[in-house]
């Protein structure tokens, strides 16, 4: 943990004693939740932090009891409850002046199906948490069902002939309930992520953060690709790098090309969606909506309108 | 001081006074949800202004002991209090509070499950929890709810026992009965409830509460806890005294007899059918019937060596269940039958199932029909409604 990150942009000067991801984790090769954490170690760095882990493959990544793969003090809840536990910690923390910061870690099956009551509740409230959804777009820990985050066309355990509905559109949810801060991270583009790790660990209120993170086991794609594809994702204007603030003003912090190429390689390097004819046709045309609607919300000056 | 409140305001109120004794400890809170018949008492911790303390409005029983078990896991008093299909809804967390043997208190106002929507009294919905690794008491009256939340957590709280505890009230019966109720000051409670101390709390070093286990540590895990839910019963003795010393009055314990010690044919029950057997003995009595009645307050831990104590004379035994497990029947009955061997009879009998009215002549006629028994049958239905 010594060697300074990405030429010492992101350098966090103090190291952890102990990274949050140790040695002995039980993660596959090349899982994105992996790159996640340990980007996360160097964003908190001498903060004192506590986090909640529901049942995902998160929690699994700790190893059996005694022993634990974080190097940071987790309080493993139930699946929905990820956000309602972290609400409880971060109470008795503010009631005892603790400067502790209160973090969930969950995936997307924990954040945008069982959870969805849980954080939504958390976020109305604006609790004092920050909540990272690790989206793998698929139920990981349990084999590779579908989720409502799985895109349409891939094909999962539950999903033998390819998915038949659109990703729920958990950056607008989450939007929609005017939280101090909302934003998407792509670990191809490691000094935004890094800096909306920092930024989202000192805010204060609900803070929700979302990361595409690729599951070779899922995706049935390389162990080595993960970072390419989501490189891909973003070129390709598939997942927008965004931010929100207070739910209403949106920026876009990497432009995308909306490159056709990158599209065509995202989808041909995993074989979840091998079986499927995708229409990328289909595919390019909703990108494009949604940018122009990205790029709406961006111009859209809220601080003229009072 | 002496107030005429219902079980549900004396519940809250005891909730009140528990954590604002935790004001030098880490603070006190918990998560609240509202249900019919338990929704003052979250009402009346919602208006209190309690020091270092925390309540939180969430949008389920769910996350109600979710908020719990984040407050408690970091040291925390805490409080919160469930219903019927509130407590079925919540249970997977009910579970974990106990794995993590985090000494929350819960006001648990019993309540028949649906759907069918029914609001009133039955015992199935606690009972349900019965494997969840809770203590659960349950009581007689408004004095009785209110003394047994404070004594809850001096129990739960004992690093000896660190288990959660549910303080079970009659819906309607007690929940929304006014009795006069003796409230002690702050500084007595202060005196009965140190501040808490939670060694295996959550803190800023690197430890993982959860996580997997395997067989193996699920084995020694599960050993721990019943060799702390056997701990109770001595545990429960010692503060007994305590509670006396604090308050000036006594606390029943793990069971509670009625003119047992020469009695033939004795009702065994829970709750408030406990108050109403009292006056069945009474009656029983006058009429030459060597009748008793014993109460079960503490149904988890099974204070199984204290009922074959205090049954030991008894020829003939009425188990009431205020509850159905189906294709089995009443559920106090099938757990004491497999203890107490010394009665020639042991009859179960399902009575104000839903909430019926059950007055002291049903039991009297229970008396008389145990009479005739010389074995027992299936569990027999009494319809009082
Ligand atoms: S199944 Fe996927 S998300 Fe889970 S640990 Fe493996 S690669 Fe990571």
């Amino acid at each position: 943990m010594q060697e300074p990150l990405l030429d010492g942009i992101t350098q966090t000067g103090v190291d952890r004693p102990e990274p949050i991801l140790r040695a002995g984790n039980t993660n596959c090769g090349g899982c994105g939740m992996s790159i996640g954490l340990q980007m996360l170690s160097r964003a908190v760095a001498d903060r004192t932090v506590q986090m909640v882990i529901p049942a995902c493959c998160g929690i699994v990544t700790a190893g059996p009891f005694p022993h634990s793969a974080y190097g940071a003090p987790v309080v493993a809840s139930t699946f929905a409850s990820a956000a309602a536990v972290a609400t409880g910690l971060a109470h008795v923390a503010k009631m005892n002046g603790e400067d502790t910061r209160v973090l969930c870690w969950a995936g997307d099956g924990g954040t945008y199906d069982i959870g969805m009551a849980t954080i939504s509740a958390a976020a109305e409230r604006n609790e004092d948490i920050l909540y990272i959804c690790y989206d793998n777009e698929i139920y990981g820990n349990t084999g590779g069902q579908r989720s409502s985050a799985t895109p349409m066309g891939a094909v999962t355990t539950t999903t033998a002939s390819g998915k038949l509905e659109q990703k729920k559109d958990i950056v607008g949810i989450m939007a929609a309930h005017g939280i101090p801060y909302v934003a998407t991270m792509s670990m191809a583009h490691p000094e935004d992520l890094f800096h909306k790790m920092r930024r989202a660990l000192d805010m204060k209120g609900f803070r929700f953060l979302h990361m595409l993170s690729p599951c070779p086991t899922g995706w049935k794609s390389e162990p080595g690709e993960g970072i390419n594809l989501v490189r891909q994702a973003v070129e390709s204007g598939l997942y927008p790098v965004v931010e929100v603030f207070d739910g209403h003003r949106w920026v876009v912090n990497v432009d995308s090309a909306l490159s056709q190429g990158a599209l065509e390689s995202y989808f041909a390097a995993q074989g979840r969606f091998g079986k499927t004819k995708i229409d990328l046709a289909e595919v390019s045309k909703a990108i494009h909506r949604n940018w122009r609607l990205l790029q709406m919300r961006a111009a859209f000056d809220t601080q003229k309108i009072s | 001081m002496k107030k005429l409140i219902t079980a549900n305001h004396a519940a809250g109120l005891a909730a009140t006074l528990a954590g604002r004794a935790n004001r030098k400890g880490r603070g006190f809170g918990g998560g609240v949800y509202p249900i019919t018949p338990q929704t003052e008492s979250i009402e009346f911790l919602s208006r209190q202004e309690i020091e270092k303390g925390s309540v939180v409005r969430v949008e389920s029983e769910h996350s109600a002991m979710a908020v719990c078990i984040g407050m408690a896991s970091n040291g925390a008093r805490t409080f919160t209090a469930s219903s019927s299909n509130g407590l079925a809804y919540m249970t997977e967390n009910v579970i974990t509070a106990a794995m993590y043997r985090l000494p929350i208190v819960m006001l648990a106002v019993n309540r028949t499950l649906g759907p069918p929507w029914n609001i009133w009294v039955d015992h199935n919905d606690t009972l349900l929890l019965r494997d969840s690794g809770w203590i659960q008491l349950y009581c007689e009256d408004n004095q009785e709810a209110f003394d047994s939340l404070l004594f809850a957590y001096r129990l739960s709280e004992d690093p000896r026992v660190l288990l959660p505890t549910m303080v079970c009230i009659d819906a309607f019966v007690l929940s929304h009965t006014l009795m006069e109720t003796d409230i002690p000051e702050q500084d007595q409670v202060d005196g009965f409830l140190p501040p808490l101390q939670m060694q295996h709390r959550i803190s800023d070093k690197p430890r993982t509460m959860g996580g997997l286990d395997f067989p193996h540590e699920t084995e020694v895990h599960r050993g721990q806890m019943q060799d702390a839910m056997n701990r109770v019963f001595k545990v429960y003795e010692e503060h007994q005294k305590a509670f006396e010393k604090s308050f000036g009055r006594s606390i029943d314990g793990p069971v509670v007899p009625y003119r047992t010690e020469d009695a033939e044919v004795v009702i065994v029950s829970m709750g408030t059918l406990g108050a109403t057997a009292k006056q069945a003995v009474d009656t029983a009595r006058e009429r030459g019937i060597k009748a008793g009645s014993l109460r079960v307050k503490m149904f988890r831990p099974f204070p199984e060596q204290q009922l074959v104590d205090a049954l030991k004379g008894a020829k003939k035994i009425a188990v009431i269940d205020r509850d159905l497990s189906p294709g089995m029947g009443g559920i106090l009955w099938s757990e004491l039958r497999g203890a107490v061997r010394t009665a020639d009879v042991v009859q179960s009998y399902l009575i104000g199932l839903g909430g019926g009215d059950v007055r002291p002549h049903h039991l009297v006629e229970i008396f008389d029909d145990l009479a005739e028994r010389d074995r027992p049958e299936p569990s027999i239905l009494k319809e009082v409604a």
